[in-house]
């Protein structure tokens, strides 16, 4: 069990990063859900991988698996839902605007300052 | 227990939904409970500063659950200078904002900067790093709605980049505290630091990783060279008032640094013993140059801001990387004077921005009420630069004088002396194109003039603009003439820092604590 998670968060760890390094909009986005994926697995991981073990206090058990990194994915999932909501949004207004979907930096003095107008 | 603590963080988080839901319509509203608001904090961070000036600790439990178990906020005289940095900041930000009319140019901008001082206020006093974690992302997710007020398809574009490298500064964020809570089973600074030291000399990889990792983040925000390349199109692209209160956002990277590099993992910690200690002050002495460097190249006035906060960020890096008492206290007189002076020069390059449309650095002809706008550049330039009278010039001199501790002292004093020379001859470059030059400035006969001469002038910014600049400036004013207080007191605060055991105990021994941690592993 310890080496398919350890990969599965290896691969999906190495499939985000390649995205997020293409610099166009759509896979840095995708990329970056492969890495919110990946952290979620690993952060449950880190209160170490047991099975069919309860969280909480129950009569006759003697194996617990730890409640606390549940909490903190649940916590984890919630926010890197909303910010990946967030950037879809900002990321699709870009490129409605400016017809162009690169994330890199253009180099100074090309743009002009926009004011106003959403 | 007080719970006055905790009124930073949950003053602006009831203010801002009231807003958007009550107040959503009616601009004056919002502006006279968002100002109200800022005075209410200014006045409550003013009293809790008071409160812990003698070197007690404020602890608050919430839900009344003991840590390590509950979340707790700690104030200490750390997080209250923080917290009463940032109200003063978001004062007169706020002031300018309304007196230029950004508020008014994009909807939400008050419920926003309501959520945004909320998460920097609750990233300030929280002892908890997942805590930490999740005001950063309320500070993150309302700066991301600030970013792109009032639209534009370049600031989108800046928007979407600032976006993203934050998102991976996140993801980098907990991958970082799942390796702590692998290693040590906690999540709590105060009792991370009591387990921290009690880890075996041949356990030492995974605490390791996890305290480089984290710092990466942490640089991140700080805008540690060479992770500093989200801060120039953002800052520069962002709106005036909104980049002027992103100058804090910088300095909350530099707080958690100092808390979790003096507390944690402090420097004679022998499990991460040559790790931050030994690259962070090159790569603090990298971006102070670079940040003068672009100072100079950039071609204009929002980009050579935005370059010199990188370099001030460097400037501060520098003191903290000292890891000394001296070098802390010398760092947090410059994060006040450096958060300030961005701040204004941010503010007065909008001004600019109002009199003449663009922000080039080319020659044009002179713009409405230039002469005032070029005093208060002027006079933001010499605090950014670090000359003489104000206090740029303080912070540096006991950067410079904590830097005699180290190995490396020639090489500080090198480098801070000489990216001085430059950042001095970028901004009078500036200063003269735009200001001096303009007054012998003819259009070219051969091109036809953008405006004819007889075309309505652009308005000129509105007073209540000035004052929140000149207010700015005045409270640089004043950390020169209370510099010798400041500085005792920051030297207080540098002492606190680095004999943790009172914060250590306050948060602990607590009715129903845990038993002192044996030997892990």
């Amino acid at each position: 069990m310890e080496l398919l998670v350890a990969s599965a968060i290896g691969i999906l760890t190495a499939g985000g990063l390649y995205l997020v390094l293409r610099l166009r909009t759509f896979p840095v986005i995708l990329g970056m859900s492969l890495l919110t994926y990946a952290v979620n697995v690993f952060l449950f991981a880190s209160g170490r991988l047991t099975t069919g073990a309860p969280p909480v206090l129950r009569e006759g058990m003697t194996t617990y698996s730890d409640p606390l990194p549940q909490a903190l994915v649940l916590t984890a999932i919630v926010i890197s839902f909303g910010m990946t909501a967030v950037v879809v949004m900002i990321g699709l207004g870009a490129f409605l605007g400016s017809n162009d979907d690169h994330v890199d930096d253009r180099p100074e003095g090309e743009d002009d300052v926009t004011e106003g107008t959403a | 227990m007080t719970h006055w603590i905790i009124a930073p963080v949950v003053l602006p988080a009831l203010l801002a939904p009231f807003i958007v839901l009550a107040a959503r319509y009616h601009i004056g509203i919002q502006r006279a409970f968002s100002v109200a608001g800022v005075l209410a904090l200014i006045a409550i961070a003013a009293s809790l500063s008071w409160q812990v000036s003698d070197g007690s600790v404020l602890l608050y439990q919430l839900s009344d659950w003991a840590a390590p178990f509950g979340i707790v906020i700690v104030g200490d005289r750390l997080s209250t200078l923080m917290v009463l940095l940032t109200s003063a900041l978001a004062l007169f930000v706020l002031l300018y904002s309304i007196g230029s009319g950004w508020d008014d140019r994009g909807r939400h901008f008050h419920a926003l900067f309501q959520f945004q001082l909320m998460g920097i206020m609750g990233a300030f006093l929280t002892g908890d790093l997942f805590n930490l974690f999740v005001f950063f992302e309320v500070l993150l997710i309302a700066s991301y709605g600030l970013m792109i007020h009032a639209g534009g398809n370049t600031r989108l574009r800046a928007g979407v980049q600032y976006v993203l490298f934050n998102l991976i500064g996140s993801t980098l964020f907990l991958f970082a505290l799942g390796s702590i809570y692998a290693e040590t089973g906690t999540l709590n600074m105060a009792d991370l630091a009591q387990r921290a030291s009690l880890i075996g000399a041949e356990e030492t990889v995974g605490i390791r990783v996890a305290a480089v990792l984290l710092i990466l983040v942490f640089a991140i925000k700080a805008a540690l060279l060479p992770l500093h390349f989200w801060l120039p199109s953002s800052y520069a692209e962002a709106p005036a008032p909104v980049a002027a209160l992103f100058a804090i956002m910088t300095k909350v990277g530099a707080y958690a640094i100092i808390r979790v590099y003096t507390m944690i993992f402090p420097p004679d910690l022998e499990a991460t013993a040559g790790l931050h200690d030994t690259w962070l002050l090159p790569a603090a002495l990298v971006s102070l140059f670079i940040g003068m460097v672009g100072v100079l190249a950039a071609r204009k006035l929002d980009r050579l801001v935005a370059f010199s906060v990188i370099g001030s960020m460097g400037m501060v890096m520098v003191a903290i990387s000292l890891f000394t008492p001296a070098g802390t206290a010398a760092a947090l007189y410059y994060i006040v004077h450096s958060t300030l002076a961005g701040a204004a020069l941010f503010l007065i390059s909008d001004l600019v921005r109002t009199g003449r449309a663009d922000l080039n650095l080319t020659a044009q002809a002179p713009m409405a009420g230039t002469a005032l706008t070029a005093g208060l550049f002027f006079a933001g330039a010499i605090a950014m630069a670090g000359l003489p009278p104000l206090s740029g010039f303080l912070g540096k001199l006991l950067v410079l004088d904590a830097a005699f501790e180290t190995d490396l002292v020639v090489w500080i004093w090198a480098v801070v002396l000489g990216s001085s020379l430059i950042n001095i001859v970028g901004f009078a470059r500036a200063g003269s194109v735009m200001f001096w030059k303009a007054h012998g400035f003819a259009p070219p006969a051969d091109t036809p003039a953008d405006t004819p001469a007889d075309a309505p002038a652009l308005p000129r910014p509105a007073t209540l603009s000035y004052v929140a600049v000149g207010g700015l400036l005045s409270l640089l004013v004043a950390h020169t003439v209370f510099a010798g207080q400041v500085h005792r007191y920051t030297t207080t605060i540098a002492e606190q820092l680095y004999a943790p055991d009172s914060y250590i105990a306050t948060v602990l021994d607590t009715p129903g604590k845990l038993s002192t941690p044996k030997e892990e592993h």
